[in-house]
């Protein structure tokens, strides 16, 4: 009874039509990058040279390049404040200014990126009148993509902090541990798998943005979201379908084997934690 | 009340516990609240031949404020601005609700599938989610186009004769909006349907209940957060959505982004576009404080 709208007729149909729905483009990118003609519609023959031309394209390798830069050090400040944000927020119980906080790290996930970007901008342009820096480029990009990141790092670590025993870090405390020790010897290795997911996802956002880019991007920091758009704009590229083969093939080899990655590293502790109850037993 | 020396009372500011707190708070706080009131401030300004003029003026000992009310007026005064709201609320709309149509029989019958399928299943709507957004709203351009993949496979099943125009319409900007939104859909619904207890659809279905009736009394009431999550998930961003209508809408398609971003970048009009912004923040102002309330996953506000 319980599983009987699951395994329906109706219920299958549902699933693998929403699932074409979800491929088909994946599909169709994958697929016209090998595509002989110049019009990405129309399938005339098998070819790599899309291949060949992008690995020639100045412009889209600068910004591959600057993109993963960007994304690397997005990902790393997202960690580390997404860590301090979760933190607080689940530790610390009521302080002042803990609503103020909350909100701050909600409104991020959210909010449009236009105003993201926008209000951003303003403030880095009156900063600059006022202080003569920072000048527009990386560093601004990633501002504003650290910003977004801490929010979703801070989603993705709370779960995890609100998941894991409190009497792991208590018996450390009880043991004599100082509150830093606790947390670098204790919590810190029970949240590592959530810093793992919430690297990755930061990493991914900001590999992907567009307009926070545009608003804040300066000579120099054309990143390989903002390459693709402004040809996108134009209309249809085959250089950008292999780009995007390339992009998809390395992402769902990395979530893949990440995903199989946490889950033995997920029933290995939850073995060790086992064990270690059964040895205290004994 | 006895004063007390400043030296104690600056050690027990700066504490390690306090610190702690400082960090993400100044972080947070430089980069969203920060900005946000900036732009508040220079909304109620006015362009100067190159710069934003100031607010305050300080002359003979005298401090004068003067704040520029245009902006606003001329938002209400232009039918254009107040016509764009007004649609990119109502695709808003659109989009929340096919998503929630689509979505959450998506999300029931993976709730239902097997443990081992589950997890598979979940993984497969992840995925496009963590291949780039703008490449896959791309794609839509070659499936979409007259000549397209979606036109040519009809034509070749002789379903239909001559191409249907899709492309730059706003049914190619609603299929792209349902299309980028879903995963957010999908997710917080899955998330509440899981742990729906099957056997409270069994007592209804044993009291006589039709399976329509079970749905719509038992299954949808408690799963209302994941609906509220979802949706609120899916409004917001689609309310200030600028990629997918750029890139799939058609050139008379007015959604507010595209005309802050003119605002912004063509007229450089920056109190004009702060002005803008600040209403767009208005508007979706509830729906955010309701999404800090009924996300299950980010409830962060309350001790769990």
């Amino acid at each position: 009874m319980r599983n009987m709208y699951g395994r329906s007729l109706f219920g299958r149909s549902w699933l693998i039509a929403v699932f074409i729905f979800l491929y088909i483009p994946i599909v169709t990118l994958v697929v016209y990058s090998f595509n002989d003609s110049r019009l990405s519609t129309v399938w005339t023959g098998f070819t790599f040279k899309w291949y060949v031309d992008a690995s020639h394209d100045r412009e889209l390798i600068d910004g591959l390049i600057i993109s993963l830069k960007l994304a690397f050090m997005s990902a790393s400040l997202s960690v580390i404040f997404g860590t301090f944000t979760a933190f607080v927020l689940v530790r610390y119980g009521r302080f002042k200014g803990r609503g103020l906080l909350a909100s701050m790290a909600n409104a991020p996930l959210v909010m449009p990126d236009v105003i993201v970007g926008i209000s951003l901008l303003l403030m880095l342009v009156a900063l600059q009148k006022w202080l003569g820096f920072p000048e527009r480029g990386i560093g601004t990009i990633l501002l504003g993509h650290a910003l977004i990141g801490t929010s979703f790092a801070t989603v993705v670590i709370i779960s995890r902090l609100r998941e894991i025993d409190l009497r792991l870090e208590e018996a450390a405390m009880d043991l004599g541990c100082k509150p830093f020790q606790v947390f670098w010897l204790v919590t810190l290795p029970l949240i590592a798998s959530a810093l793992v997911s919430a690297f990755l996802l930061t990493f991914t956002l900001s590999f992907d943005d567009v307009v926070i880019a545009a608003f804040l991007s300066g000579p120099g920091s054309t990143t390989l979201p903002l390459v693709i758009f402004s040809r996108a704009r134009l209309g249809l590229d085959p250089s950008i379908n292999a780009v995007a083969t390339v992009i998809i093939v390395v992402v769902s080899i990395g979530v893949i084997a990440s995903s199989l990655y946490q889950l033995r590293a997920e029933r290995r502790r939850q073995r060790e934690v086992a064990d270690a109850y059964a040895q205290g037993k004994s | 009340m006895r004063k007390q020396s400043i030296m104690p009372r600056l050690r027990r500011m700066f504490t390690v516990h306090n610190l702690v707190i400082g960090i993400p708070m100044i972080w947070l706080f430089a980069l969203t609240a920060a900005p946000l009131l900036l732009v508040l401030n220079i909304s109620l300004a006015h362009m100067d031949i190159t710069s934003v003029s100031s607010l305050w003026h300080w002359a003979d000992n005298e401090l004068t404020l003067k704040f520029n009310f245009g902006n606003y007026l001329y938002l209400g005064e232009d039918s254009l601005y107040f016509d764009t709201y007004v649609s990119s609320l109502k695709f808003a709309a659109l989009t929340t609700l096919y998503c929630l149509i689509v979505g959450y029989p998506f999300a029931y019958f993976i709730s239902r599938a097997p443990a081992h399928l589950r997890t598979m299943l979940l993984m497969l709507v992840m995925l496009p989610f963590w291949t780039s957004f703008l490449l896959r709203i791309y794609a839509w351009k070659a499936l979409l186009a007259d000549n397209g993949v979606v036109n040519n496979g009809l034509m070749g099943l002789g379903v239909i004769a001559s191409p249907i125009h899709m492309m730059h319409t706003s049914f190619s900007l609603t299929i792209g909006m349902v299309y980028a939104y879903l995963p957010f859909m999908v997710l917080p619904l899955y998330a509440t349907l899981v742990k729906l207890d099957g056997r409270m659809l069994e007592a209804a279905a044993d009291l006589g209940a039709s399976p329509f009736k079970t749905f719509w009394l038992v299954t949808v009431p408690l799963t209302k957060r994941g609906i509220i999550a979802g949706s609120l998930l899916v409004f917001i961003p689609a309310f200030g959505e600028y990629v997918i209508p750029e890139l799939l809408g058609g050139p008379r398609t007015l959604m507010i982004a595209r005309v802050l971003w003119d605002e912004f970048f063509s007229n450089n009009d920056w109190p004009m576009a702060s002005a803008v912004t600040i209403v767009m923040i208005l508007l979706i102002l509830v729906p955010m404080a309701l999404f800090n309330r009924y996300n299950d996953e980010t409830r962060l506000g309350e001790k769990s």
